[in-house]
């Protein structure tokens, strides 16, 4: 039995038909074809696929595509400026080397975003700590924890 | 060469991409008209089975095919392959097992693949491997390497009669053990390198699609570099190399397990090409972690013989590695070629007696992961020499000093015949104990104190073998849009080659940094001779490929720029990418448009002034370093909190300070989770019971403090850019480094060793059972 599910992705209205045990991560990668939210576990672990459910990270994994109907999703897809420029947060990944294979990359990103968003001028330990559900195998976090801090700080400059 | 040039911290081009999702892993890779695969896993890890049963699976919506053994064997699909030939002393041959990619009568380790099930969509194609039925006849299992050894233990392969692949020895045994005897101070460790899953943030997955048409295959899988896949899916399905395709667009993570051929990557070709549609598999976690190869596993019994003055006269090594119920490529050879490549390490050992058993079990397949047998190697030999401060009454720095290779004996053959070419390690080891304020410490652990807490302080000085089979092709090619493309067989998975052999190639060239290309990942276009991106090879194997070609191109050029600005060729300049001539120039970009075209070229000159060199080389190159590394541990808890990291690396010349910092923290991490956090742990019948990262502990970025590094650069002299691989060097300094601090940090208790992984309750116990003994 197939379900309809409508939601908002990016900021268009998306549609689709689904299983009910579709994931939302399914439902983005494989029916909105948006690759960039990357699967890494089985068990909500690694935080690969973390977006944003109505401005809140979430792992895209750990919810079903039905329980997103009505929700306004961001992917690390719908992060940039059309333009393409970098959202302070891709940035920062950028510039202080958070990223190397780049696997777990989108959902840092949108983690660090959200941490941002929570936890304006967190220190590197409430950063750390914070990170505590996702995963990075290559950069030893040192770039991705140095990228948050800088990243919210610009982010946060902005909205000040 | 300004801001871009070699030596500069440049940002990775790569970034841009992968920050916007915008990424092209091998499951974001769809084939039209795909079929979903899934594999038949055998629960068991030792089971006898005589058939497999696909009719209810076969029966179920959506499904294609079930593919067994049988069917592999009835097409006559090869063996996987181990090429390695060792012998016991007394000439005996090493045991070799034939390892079918889908067995037909035993199933030795659980997760081994039994079947490949054929779907319309993923989840039909799981459903149906669920209903598969197996006759399984479960046997006796072990899973420990060192059980396995024991007499009464099951045998993997019993037609052998023992579990030991082969016993192989170097030195002499019996004059080391004079040595040892009448040493002044003789010391030995018992330790335990902990099997690690390498699991890169990827899972493992396949595509393939088989073009009747042409008879042409062609995989998608995350890689290390496809050349060697090439050759070896090819032999295996009988298939002409130049008709057997490897694609890697993105690979997540390497880390040595990417480099090689697996059963499943055997059977979604297979199927693909005997369904006549391409069939997809996209693994996951769980799946990753019974059938990735696995790393390190050893057991190692280590002795060293110290004279009056704290010098080493000679050591014995025995160590047993767990190779799993097969021969992987390479998994067998780590010690004697991994950690061969330096034991014993850092440290002059005028006598030297090796012994290793490599042993099967029923568990999967041990191979390379990040270090390689260098870790392994390092750990023991830094444990010794805190055993021998201790023996000696030495500091722990002074024991090592008055050990070290000097640089005036460099070169430096090695046992097993390596030469060290250059390294400081004495004063790598100065800057590492200055960075952490070594001498402050008491205060700092008097400070702890007061909160309750025991502070330790440790170092460990090692050295790494890079750069291994230093044969690589690398082409330049002048593309008609003004780019310069850099078209590899080597493989950037995390490592920014794209960035930095584009400094290369504008270091050499003079062309403008931005419009360097790098085309990797297919061996549809790579050179021919090429072995990939592995053993931290591709700084020196890849960036003197573009130096050579570099050089060749320059040669070719400067005749061309002459014949255009009607000069002498001699009485050419070259600089920034410009020939210039009296008063005329032309850019590099320019020759190489004019060099198509044969009416503007000296006469007789081949058309073209694109060039693709084979870098050959006969030796590796010697990374070095130390660490040094404080830490706190809490008694009542047992739980260890890294404080100070200091690094210092000896990656001789540095291409990209930014990236080599970046491979630096990695790799120290991964030696972290080593040390602290990672256990792959079968239970006594062979189940894996760490198959999850619930169970298994990644390390996360809580698990670490800020790590401080520095480079001290000794050019290394055997390769024309002095560079020295830098991927693997983190985790060989970070174990040893930090079960030195917690050793410290432990000492009064009268602690002295914990096997890692130091988990909290293992520290807690080594509490408890030390005072448990003082007070009896």
């Amino acid at each position: 039995m197939l379900y309809d599910v409508q939601m908002t992705v990016n900021g268009q209205a998306v549609s689709g038909k689904v299983e009910a045990r579709t994931l939302l991560a399914q439902f983005i990668r494989e029916h909105l074809r948006l690759t960039g939210t990357h699967v890494g576990c089985d068990t909500t672990q690694c935080g690969c696929c973390v977006v944003h459910v109505d401005g809140v990270a979430m792992k895209s994994c750990t919810m079903l595509a039905v329980q997103a109907e009505g929700k306004a999703i961001t992917t690390i897809e719908g992060l940039a400026a059309e333009d393409g420029t970098l959202h302070p947060m891709q940035q920062a990944f950028r510039d202080h080397h958070g990223l190397q294979c780049g696997f777990c990359t989108p959902g840092m990103v949108m983690m660090g975003v959200d941490i941002a968003r929570r936890l304006p001028g967190a220190d590197e330990k409430t950063v750390r700590h914070q990170l505590e559900g996702n995963i990075c195998r290559c950069t030893g976090y040192q770039g991705i924890v140095e990228a948050i801090i800088d990243g919210s700080a610009k982010i946060n400059a902005v909205r000040s | 060469m300004g801001e871009f040039g070699i030596g500069q911290p440049v940002r990775r081009k790569e970034d841009t991409r992968l920050l916007r999702g915008r990424g092209q892993f091998t499951d974001d890779i769809n084939l039209d008209g795909q079929a979903w695969a899934a594999f038949v896993r055998s629960p068991h890890a030792n089971a006898l089975f005589s058939s497999i049963d696909a009719t209810a699976a076969l029966s179920m919506p959506g499904v294609v095919a079930v593919i067994t053994g049988e069917d592999l064997a009835a097409a006559g699909v090869g063996l996987l392959l181990n090429d390695a030939a060792y012998k016991n002393r007394d000439g005996a041959p090493m045991h070799k097992p034939p390892r079918e990619v889908l067995p037909r009568r035993q199933a030795r380790f659980v997760g081994e693949c039994l079947a490949i099930v054929v779907a319309e969509t993923a989840a039909m194609a799981r459903d149906a491997a669920e209903a598969v039925e197996v006759d399984y006849e479960p046997l006796p299992a072990v899973a420990n390497g060192a059980r396995a050894l024991e007499p009464d233990a099951p045998r993997v392969w019993p037609e052998f009669g023992t579990n030991a692949v082969v016993h192989w020895e170097y030195g002499d045994a019996a004059k080391v053990e004079t040595l040892l005897a009448g040493a002044h101070k003789r010391v030995a460790v018992d330790l335990v390198n902990n099997r690690l899953a390498p699991s890169p943030m990827e899972p493992r997955a396949a595509s393939a699609e088989y073009d009747a048409a042409t008879g042409s295959l062609t995989v998608y899988t995350p890689s290390q570099g496809g050349r060697r896949l090439q050759g070896n899916l090819a032999r295996l399905l009988s298939l002409p190399v130049d008709k057997t395709r490897i694609v890697s667009r993105d690979t997540g993570g390497g880390f040595g397990v990417r480099s090689k051929m697996f059963p499943e990557t055997v059977a979604v070709a297979f199927a693909a090409k005997t369904l006549g549609r391409p069939v997809k598999w996209r693994g996951d976690r769980f799946e990753t972690f019974v059938s990735d190869y696995h790393g390190r596993d050893q057991v190692n019994h280590a002795e060293m013989g110290f004279d009056a003055d704290g010098r080493i006269i000679a050591m014995k090594l025995d160590t047993m590695v767990n190779v799993g119920a097969y021969l992987s490529e390479n998994g067998l050879r780590l010690p004697m070629e991994g950690g061969g490549r330096i034991i014993p390490c850092v440290y002059h050992v005028p006598e030297f007696y090796f012994s290793v058993k490599p042993t099967f079990t029923n568990t999967v397949c041990t191979d390379t992961y990040r270090g390689a047998g260098r870790p392994e190697a390092n750990y023991i030999t830094e444990r010794l020499m805190d055993k021998a401060a201790e023996a000696l009454g030495l500091p722990r720095d002074e024991i090592r000093r008055r050990n070290f290779i000097r640089e005036d004996q460099m070169p430096y053959k090695t046992h097993l015949g390596f030469t060290i070419d250059s390294g400081d390690f004495d004063g790598t080891m100065k800057m590492a104990m200055d960075g952490a304020d070594w001498n402050g410490f008491p205060a700092r652990r008097a400070e702890s104190l007061k909160r309750g807490k025991h502070r330790g302080i440790g170092l460990s000085v090692f050295i790494e073998g890079a750069g291994s089979r230093p044969v690589e092709g690398m082409r330049i090619r002048f593309e008609e849009n003004g780019d310069i493309s850099v078209i590899a067989g080597t493989y950037s998975h995390g490592q920014g080659h794209e960035t930095v052999y584009s400094q290369l190639v504008h270091e050499f060239l003079g062309v403008d940094f931005e419009r360097v290309k790098l085309i990797n990942g297919d061996t549809a276009n790579s050179p021919k001779m090429s072995n990939g991106t592995f053993g931290s090879r591709s700084s020196m194997v890849g960036g003197m490929g573009i130096k050579q070609a570099s050089e060749v191109i320059l040669v070719k050029a400067r005749k061309i720029a002459a014949h255009l600005l009607q000069a002498e060729a001699e009485r050419v300049t070259f600089a920034e990418g410009v020939f210039k001539a009296n008063a005329s120039s032309i850019t590099i970009e320019e020759v190489a448009k004019a060099a198509r075209d044969p009416r503007r070229l000296p006469e007789g000159m081949t058309p073209g002034l694109d060039e693709e060199v084979t870098f050959e080389n006969d030796v590796e190159n010697f990374p070095n370093g130390a660490h040094v590394v404080e830490l706190e541990i809490d008694p009542e808890t047992g739980i260890i909190e890294l404080l100070n990291y200091v690094a210092v690396d000896d990656c001789g010349v540095v291409l990209n300070p930014f990236i080599v910092h970046g491979q630096v923290y990695g790799g120290v991490v991964q030696g972290v989770g080593q040390t602290l956090t990672e256990d792959v742990v079968y239970d006594a019948s062979g189940q894996l019971l760490t198959a999850s990262y619930m169970d298994y502990g990644m390390p996360r970025a809580a698990h670490m403090s800020h790590i401080e590094a520095h480079f001290n650069v000794v050019p290394c002299k055997t390769n024309g850019l002095g560079v020295k691989g830098a991927g693997e060097a983190g985790a060989c300094g970070a174990p040893p480094a930090i079960v030195s601090a917690a050793i410290n940090a432990l000492w009064d208790y009268g602690v002295r060793h914990i096997d890692m992984p130091l988990t909290p309750e293992k520290v807690w116990r080594a509490i408890e059972d030390a005072k448990s003994q003082k007070a009896a």
